[in-house]
């Protein structure tokens, strides 16, 4: 677990840092989200000089069943944040029910162009593979 | 003897132990309700262990301050969860890769509408500036959004919470959205999900699939760089 622990946070750090460093407008976590996807990516190459040198818990699965557990519980770490909300509450007093409408139709609308588009495209994307196929 | 009681609560609420108990505690609850109804929308965890929380602390008189000294440590998980995000992604790379298209398309769109929305609203409803630019980055996680309010002259605190808010909205509607137009592509209900609810319609859309949660993720990395892009375009274009 500390081993898994190590390199999730070694991965992070290092996408905190190119973000800052060069000032990306993508969070330094996503960063460090593609840099693990490229770990994996090397580690499970052909030949990979990686399976001799790395410790045992990044190779035989232990890493992959903490990753899982963590992911099982993403609703945890939303509720320290979420409790501060209540407390600030108030700075929606004055314009609490347009706010609440426009959150609700906005997000509405926003779930259903993405999940709409998804869909025809790639209706759109399978027809065309489908011909040049046949 | 009450005296004696008191100081013992002086002393457990000032450290990291009770609070952080508290959060767990509340969260276990709230995910057994969740279980036990069915993981039923309405029963969103996140909104349900916040109710608890927030409910002990009123009861307490707790200030926020002291809550997240405890609290911080399942907070500062958030960072190596989104890592971690790239495992379901490397798993079903092969499942992502097949959809990159329509994923592109879903994400542009998506992301353009949102912003579009939000403004055209905002706009009907007479909504003052620094409120709709708060509001702008809304569907974005949290530390990225503040980032982009922050830039562009909003209230990150304000932003913080409308955050929250939209991402618990988006978890709720989400299901029982896609189950009323008979959507089965758990690919498309998840990237939806991702996108316009980011990490709380993540966590939501893992409860539901493994695949829809994938994509989740995926469409919540995406967006977080859109909407930083797209959203002082958008608010610049209104000027």
């Amino acid at each position: 677990m500390i081993a898994s622990l190590a390199l999730i946070l070694l991965a992070q750090l290092t996408g905190e840092a190119l973000a800052r460093g060069f000032g990306l407008p993508v969070p330094g976590p996503v960063i460090g989200m593609g840099l693990m996807f490229g770990f994996l990516f090397l580690r499970d190459a052909e030949r990979s000089p990686l399976r001799r040198l790395l410790p045992a818990p990044l190779l035989d699965g232990t890493l992959e069943g903490n990753a899982k557990g963590l992911l099982a519980n993403l609703s945890l770490m939303f509720v320290p944040a979420g409790v501060g909300v209540v407390g600030r509450l108030d700075l929606l007093k004055t314009q609490g029910m347009k706010l609440a409408v426009i959150l609700f139709v906005s997000t509405a609308v926003s779930l259903l162009t993405t999940v709409l588009v998804f869909r025809s495209v790639s209706a759109l994307v399978e027809r065309r593979g489908g011909r040049g196929e046949g | 003897m009450a005296g004696g009681d008191f100081s013992l609560w002086v002393y457990l609420a000032r450290t990291p132990l009770l609070w952080l108990t508290v959060t767990l505690t509340a969260y276990v609850a709230a995910d057994r309700i969740a279980a036990a109804t069915g993981r039923h929308p309405l029963a969103n965890p996140v909104l349900v262990a916040v109710v608890f929380v927030a409910a002990v602390l009123a009861l307490t008189d707790t200030p926020y301050p002291t809550y997240f000294e405890g609290a911080q440590f399942v907070h500062f998980l958030l960072g190596p969860a989104t890592v971690v995000l790239a495992f379901p992604l490397y798993e079903r790379r092969a499942t992502v890769m097949r959809a990159l298209v329509p994923m592109l398309a879903a994400l542009a769109a998506g992301a353009v509408m949102t912003l579009v929305c939000v403004i055209a609203l905002a706009h009907l409803f007479a909504i003052p500036r620094p409120i709709l630019v708060s509001l702008a980055p809304k569907s974005v996680t949290s530390g990225v959004a503040m980032g982009i309010s922050a830039a562009l002259g909003g209230d990150p605190t304000l932003t913080a919470i409308l955050v929250i808010l939209t991402g618990i909205i988006g978890a709720i509607l989400v299901t029982p959205m896609m189950e009323g137009l008979g959507i089965t592509d758990m690919r498309a209900r998840g990237f939806a999900a991702g996108l316009a609810a980011h990490g709380i319609g993540t966590a939501r859309a893992f409860q539901v699939s493994e695949v829809a949660g994938t994509f989740a993720g995926i469409a919540m990395g995406l967006n977080a760089f859109v909407t930083a892009i797209l959203a002082p375009v958008a608010l610049h274009l209104l000027n």
